[in-house]
């Protein structure tokens, strides 16, 4: 197999429960390439076992043409940032990044080089003499990083490296992880249980659930094109809509749904006359109004029943009748109509917001 | 109505906070009262007696660097002491590192049975160890039958059995701090060490042995100062034959009513501890050496 690093079946059981389930995939030298699912995905166990720290129950690691299953974690010569840093208390922050070097004897002058090299890199040489303890948690986040690309790793592994992080520090970090990332060109595989950070950090994201691989893209086409409703869901899709197919043609086809005829436009076009549907249509996308609208083809009344501002967006719940509800995300700067619980509003969207979705 | 609630809340606490004084004085008055009656007057008369029998001076603490007898005592009782506490912390050590390894379950057993012998009678303890360990007790026996000694061997009314009975008695006393200690220590360092490239051994040496350091201070100057003067079990394991210091305070006391060389003895070891506690103290700091963990 080409790939840099490539996983073949990989699966790990605990007892009865099996917590990565054959997975395989490849992942390219230089990539970013990020481990998202929500919580027992098993997406940390994959990461131990591409560290080395959790031996698999079955399947094969590959790097670089070797196979590297069974090698003992510091024979494999990967950079880990660990959750919560793992930063050794008791060593300045200069002995933290020099520990790599030092356990493989490297001659002192080279350590001395290397270290302020890579401190340089994240911007922290002047913190050099400090203990961890000292430093912010941001601050503890860039040693940790810096302590596993010290020693010129072939992989850097990231287990939910901006989690401990506030929001604000959080969005400085993912920048400054993507700018490293580029600058130094190692690869990298990040797991976290965080969307937006998946999509701004990514390459490539492999999406898991329930110890297996659910969808590996690059993160536009898992926007814009998720495969499953898991995926849709989880990348921040709230609407769903169950059809039943009326008509199909060309480019575009036609559904039913609650009594409503909606147009989707299917550039694959991968559906029959006559067989159900499940259409995944983004909060953001819906367009809310007055009146309806009439460059749209599929519009909806329904009344506001919750109203919520979130400061960048008013979220709206409509209910369009027969106990459906639609989420509606609308720019808190474009808000032209009231949107109070009780009044009376018109939905539309065009016939490309919706995303036909396959399996669950 | 919310205005009228922040005035008045600051108000009440001031009233609370001076009753509470009042209280908590009350209630430690009488600890205080008998503490100082029933232990630091006594200590005061110890200190006294040392420095006034048979006559006022400082002669009873000359004995100590020349008289033979008191020398090889000390010699003995410091011995003794550091054998003890080397092993006992040793073997703590290794049991502390096992039970913080292992799962919530195996740590509770294991801290059961750490701490269960401390509600046995150190006397039944002693012996105990005296029926194990005489000539033709079970331990002899049992090396004879096996072969692998041929006349039995002495393994109590010497240095060998009080070193024995003692790394029993002590062994909680090692564990207890150093388990403490361990338990705080972020088991992912040595992941992350072993993820940096280092061995076994080398993530033991260079991560885990340095951070559990302050539990291993602490066990040590806990076992050696509980040793120093430790009575009843050199006396029935020793048999008068090792002869430490608690025993010997006593012997100059109660059999040949010496008080002046008892008092003086027992003052000393008094200081020795307190010097020991100290230093101790000034190198890892009290809130890690009596609980409270590392963190700050």
């Amino acid at each position: 197999m080409g790939s840099f690093l490539s996983l073949d079946g990989l699966t790990k059981r605990y007892g009865p429960s099996t917590v990565v389930d054959g997975i395989s995939f490849g992942v390219e030298r230089g990539q970013f390439l990020t481990l998202l699912g929500p919580s027992g995905s098993g997406k940390t166990t994959l990461l131990m076992m591409i560290a080395g720290f959790v031996p698999p129950s079955a399947g094969e690691i590959h790097l670089d043409g070797r196979t590297i299953t069974k090698a003992p974690p510091d024979k494999r010569n990967f950079g880990m940032v660990f959750q919560g840093y793992a930063l050794f208390p008791h060593l300045t922050v200069e002995e933290n990044v020099a520990f790599s070097l030092s356990v493989r004897g490297r001659p002192t002058t080279e350590i001395r080089t290397r270290v302020k090299h890579v401190l340089d890199m994240v911007q922290l040489s002047h913190l050099a003499a400090r203990l961890p303890k000292q430093l912010s948690g941001g601050q503890q986040q860039r040693v940790a990083i810096a302590r596993a690309l010290a020693f010129d790793p072939d992989l850097l592994l990231l287990d939910e490296p901006l989690s401990a992080l506030d929001k604000k520090l959080r969005l400085g970090m993912q920048e400054e992880l993507r700018s490293l990332h580029q600058r130094i060109g190692t690869t990298f595989i990040c797991v976290t249980h965080d969307q937006d950070e998946a999509l701004s950090l990514s390459d490539q994201i492999a999406v898991l659930r329930d110890g297996k691989l659910v969808q590996l893209d690059a993160p536009q086409r898992l926007y814009d094109a998720p495969r499953s409703r898991f995926v849709a869901d989880f990348l921040g899709c709230d609407n769903f809509l169950d059809g039943i197919v009326t008509d199909v043609g060309d480019d575009r086809f036609r559904y039913r749904c609650g009594g409503e005829t909606f147009v989707q436009a299917a550039p694959g076009g991968m559906v029959r006359q006559g067989e159900p549907v499940l259409l995944a249509l983004r909060p953001e996308k819906i367009r809310i109004g007055t009146a309806p609208a009439d460059d749209l083809p599929n519009r909806l009344q329904g009344a506001v029943v919750g109203a919520s501002y979130t400061g960048t967006h008013h979220r709206t719940t409509v209910d369009v009748g027969a106990g459906t509800r639609l989420l509606v995300a609308v720019p808190a700067a474009e808000v032209t109509v009231p949107l109070s619980v009780g009044a009376l509003v018109w939905l539309g969207w065009t016939a490309d917001a919706t995303v036909a979705v396959y399996g669950d | 109505m919310a205005t009228d609630l922040r005035l008045a809340i600051p108000v009440t606490r001031t009233a609370l906070r001076l009753g509470d004084d009042a209280v908590a004085w009350a209630m430690v008055t009488p600890a205080l009262v008998l503490m100082l009656t029933l232990y630091v007057y006594p200590i005061f008369q110890v200190l006294a007696i040392s420095v006034t029998e048979p006559k006022p001076g400082l002669a009873n603490y000359g004995e100590l660097f020349d008289s033979g007898a008191i020398q090889r005592v000390l010699w003995t009782t410091a011995r003794i002491c550091i054998v003890t506490t080397a092993i006992a912390v040793l073997l703590g050590y290794v049991v502390s590192y096992v039970m913080t390894a292992g799962s919530e379950r195996l740590q509770r057993t294991v801290l059961a049975i750490v701490v269960l012998p401390l509600w046995i009678s150190a006397l039944v303890r002693a012996f105990a160890w005296v029926v194990l360990l005489r000539r033709e007790g079970i331990v002899n026996t049992a090396l004879q039958s096996l072969g692998l000694v041929h006349a039995p061997v002495a393994l109590v009314w010497n240095d060998v059995g009080v070193t024995i009975g003692m790394v029993h008695y002590m062994l909680p006393y090692a564990i207890l701090p150093l388990y403490a200690n361990m338990r705080d220590i972020d088991r992912r360092c040595i992941t992350a060490a072993r993820g940096l490239g280092a061995s076994r051994l080398q993530a033991f040496r260079r991560i885990f042995l340095p951070l559990s350091l302050p539990g291993i201070v602490a066990a040590t100057a806990l076992v050696l100062v509980y040793s120093l003067g430790f009575f009843i079990i050199p006396a029935i394991l020793g048999g008068g034959k090792t002869l430490m210091i608690a025993e010997y305070v006593w012997l100059q006391i109660s059999e040949l009513l010496n008080w002046g060389r008892g008092t003086m003895l027992a003052v000393a070891l008094l200081a020795t501890v307190f010097a020991l506690l100290g230093a101790v103290t000034w190198l890892v700091g009290a809130k890690r050496l009596f609980g409270g963990g590392s963190h700050d």
